[in-house]
């Protein structure tokens, strides 16, 4: 049996899953907005917000389970981290507030008073520079760069984030999105053309998540050499990097098959992989090297009552979120 | 010194601008869910054009406040690491279960909005209705997390750690039902009265337009009826505060020395260093027949405390007479609405009511704020009523006028648009006959 404080971080893990694999994507959507050149634009723009409107809201607040869990579990490690990574989380929370209001703007067409599609740069200027500075922050939790006893002190430490590995991994993080954006979008449509152009898509940000996950186990020797030990030194590390490349491997046939549910079964679990592997690396540590989980969680009355609120609310809130998701999501997951 | 005065700024504009969407999530779903009501019990169809509008607008109002939340939320530790580091392991409970209502507010509001033709007359009414209680229960457990920062309960202090810590005797903290009860019939009041003077003002132009009765009708009663009510949860506050943070309510007061049969004192500047309160016209023994419904009570005053342990009792006693002011205009008008509509609808749309509804539109958003501004200002030097002072609480990361001007920058930016929204959105009025007996003319057919 897992402790209590292992199980609250498991849950901060899980939320992070779950705002990857649904806000995740709808950052993708909006990497694509951006991309969107050539025929068909104004077509999958349309496509892109359609299928991002009635969820948009509640993938967001994955990301505030998260925060919420971290901040009453492990208080200590909030402040910590706040303190350590206050500039890219502060450009993070721009990014959020600035794509938040574009979205609520432009889908009620504020744009078209003057003509230009102002808001939809906004939307998706954010939407590149928020998941590849996520990515960041996640990055540098990994590298041991954050230490230090007394807040002052690491106030005034070197910026853990500006480094080739987290930087990479903000790529990742970037590249992954965009990639789970371009699978689920597929299947938002049937109009063919698009479900080609958006296959294209996700073949192409495949191969830079392939790229990339081949790249950063070079880089973390150097840049997180406690989490790479960790990482590729475990029992667990080759069966978790085989089904890594399975994933990857089985997404890479079902897209060259047109086999599209297949390849969003195989991307999820490829996204749910990298960050189960952050996560079983970063065990047992919330921060490396000063943080340990056990040691740094909040009372035990504190997590017993916070995880038992998060399993009610569970089970009170997933199937609400079933019923969005068959009720706007229909075709797209539950083939008609 | 300067770094806490710029991070402690930039707290206040990040929750100013929020509190204000808050307020719609709040009060919003509630209105769009009596006017689906009445479309479902009459079948007209002006009220099912006033909740897919009202519906909208919540919508837009919502995204703005959810990801303003958000910057909130993190900003916590972003400004007050120490804070949160000694706070979130004692006050936590309430934020966690506020995430769950939030979703439920996510959820059934997308389903709401896009969910029109999708799901039936029913399950539509019972997704508004479940918005409307997630906004509610959001907006309470927030809260509770507020008053436990003016009375802290649920740990004792050890080596300035919280331990035997109680979570859920930290979240029913002594404050948390009077401080509850007062923001939800604030919120309910401001936004109630918001959407009411839109309707009103909208009225004064085109008085035969059906759709505008109907509206203003839901919206001022809601309103009206929090309005009404908020003078007896505000007797439950400041009885509350009186005995619980004496110095707040002295600096709300603008009361130096202490004494019994103390003044109420309306308008008026406190001089904090010739500790009096000058040009104030005074009723006497009113303050302490109000804060202890005893004229002959003893009432504490600012001077029996330290001066290191006083807040500025300038703006806590301005913002508190703004706020009592909108609040009682606020009464007066949805009362009148009451004693006129009461026999005669008729007699809501004549000009001079109509013209004093839209007085009031913004006055109950400016009692939110202000009310705010009494309740924060009025905690300090504490930002743990007793236990942790606010200049203790603050980051170490030095710079902090730069992410204050980056954010202000972003906010102006957002609240110009949505200015300009909400009067495009205005600009568009559909046209109903009026009278109770819609006939179904089609929207936009004048």
């Amino acid at each position: 049996m897992p402790t209590l404080p292992t199980l609250a971080a498991g849950c901060i893990l899980a939320s992070l899953v779950l705002y990857a694999l649904t806000g995740g994507a709808d950052f993708g959507g909006g990497v694509w907005g951006l991309l969107n050149h050539g025929p068909r634009a104004e077509a999958r723009k349309r496509l892109i917000d359609h299928a991002i409107g009635p969820v948009w809201e509640t993938n967001h607040i994955w990301v505030i389970v998260a925060v919420v869990v971290l901040f009453t579990a492990f208080p200590k490690v909030f402040a910590v981290l706040s303190t350590a990574l206050f500039v890219p989380l502060t450009l993070i929370l721009a990014g959020i507030i600035l794509r938040g209001s574009a979205f609520a703007f432009q889908t009620h067409r504020l744009h078209e008073e003057d003509g230009t599609d102002w808001w939809g740069g906004v939307f998706a200027g954010a939407s590149l520079v928020t998941p590849l500075l996520l990515g960041v922050v996640l990055g540098a939790v990994s590298t041991g760069a954050i230490r230090g006893k007394e807040l002052s002190s690491i106030a005034g430490g070197p910026g853990a984030w500006l480094s080739p590995f987290p930087l990479s991994v903000g790529g990742m993080t970037l590249a992954s999105f965009a990639y789970l954006a371009a699978v689920y979008l597929i299947l938002e449509t049937d109009d063919p053309e698009l479900k080609e152009d958006f296959r294209r898509r996700a073949l192409g940000a495949l191969v830079l998540v392939s790229l990339l996950s081949a790249a950063i186990p070079f880089l973390s020797p150097g840049g997180a050499p406690e989490f790479h030990r960790a990482l590729t030194g475990s029992w667990w590390s080759v069966p978790l990097m085989g089904a890594n490349a399975l994933a990857a491997l089985g997404s890479a046939v079902s897209l060259a098959y047109r086999a599209y549910p297949l390849a969003r079964a195989c991307a999820a679990s490829q996204v749910t992989l990298l960050l189960a592997g952050w996560g079983m690396a970063q065990h047992p540590y919330l921060v490396r090297p000063g943080l340990p989980i056990s040691s740094s969680a909040a009372s035990p009355e504190m997590l017993r009552l916070l995880l038992i609120i998060l399993a009610a609310g569970g089970v009170l809130l997933f199937p609400a979120i079933y019923l969005l998701f068959r009720v706007f999501k229909k075709k797209a997951l539950f083939g008609r | 010194m300067t770094e806490l005065v710029l991070a402690r700024a930039q707290m206040a504009m990040l929750f100013a601008f929020h509190i204000l969407f808050a307020v719609a999530g709040i009060g919003m779903p509630v209105l769009m869910v009596i006017a689906e009501g009445a479309h479902l019990r009459t079948g007209k169809p002006v009220y099912a054009e006033l909740a897919r509008r009202w519906g909208r607008g919540t919508a837009v109002l919502f995204a703005v406040g959810a990801v303003s939340g958000t910057v909130l939320s993190f900003e916590l530790g972003l400004l007050w690491p120490r804070f949160m580091e000694f706070a979130g392991g004692v006050i936590g409970l309430p934020f966690a279960l506020e995430g769950f209502a939030f979703f439920t507010e996510a959820i059934f509001l997308g389903i709401y909005v896009y969910g029109w033709e999708k799901v039936s007359p029913r399950l539509h009414l019972a997704a508004g209705c479940l918005v409307a209680l997630g906004g509610i229960l959001s907006g309470v457990f927030v809260v509770s997390a507020n008053a436990w920062m003016n009375s802290p309960a649920g740990f004792t202090l050890m080596a300035g750690r919280p331990a035997n810590v109680s979570p859920l005797a930290a979240m029913a903290n002594p404050a948390w039902k009077t401080e509850t009860i007062h923001m939800t019939l604030a919120a309910f009041a401001a936004s109630g009265f918001a959407v009411a003077g839109i309707h009103a003002f909208r009225l004064l132009r085109e008085p035969r337009n059906g759709f505008h009765r109907v509206a203003l009708g839901i919206a001022l009663s809601v309103g009206g009826v929090a309005a009404v009510l908020q003078p007896i949860s505000g007797d439950l506050s400041a009885r509350f505060v009186a005995r619980n943070q004496p110095v707040k309510l002295a600096a709300m007061e603008g009361q130096f020395p202490t004494q019994r049969g103390a003044p109420l004192r309306i308008g008026g500047l406190p001089d904090a260093a010739e500790e009096t309160t000058r040009y104030a016209l005074e009723i006497p023994r009113g303050l302490s027949l109000l804060a202890f419904h005893d004229a002959d009570a003893e009432v504490v005053g600012l001077s029996a405390f330290p001066r290191d342990e006083r807040p500025n009792p300038v703006p806590v006693h301005l913002a508190f007479q703004v706020m009592v002011a909108c609040g009682i205009a606020l009464a007066a008008v949805g009362a009148a609405g009451a004693i006129l509509g009461w026999k005669r609808r008729e007699r809501l749309f004549s000009r001079p009511f109509l013209c004093a509804v839209v007085a009031c539109g913004p006055l109950g958003l400016l009692a939110v704020e202000a009310g705010w501004v009494v309740t924060e200002l009025g905690r300090q030097p504490w930002v743990i009523h007793k236990v942790m002072r606010t200049s203790d609480a603050v980051t170490p990361v030095g710079g902090l006028a730069l992410p204050f001007a980056f954010f202000t920058l972003i906010y102006l930016a957002l609240g110009v648009f949505a200015a300009r929204l909400l009067r495009k959105e205005l600009g568009a009025s559909p046209f109903f006959p009026a009278g109770e007996g819609d006939s179904p003319t089609a929207p936009g057919e004048v």
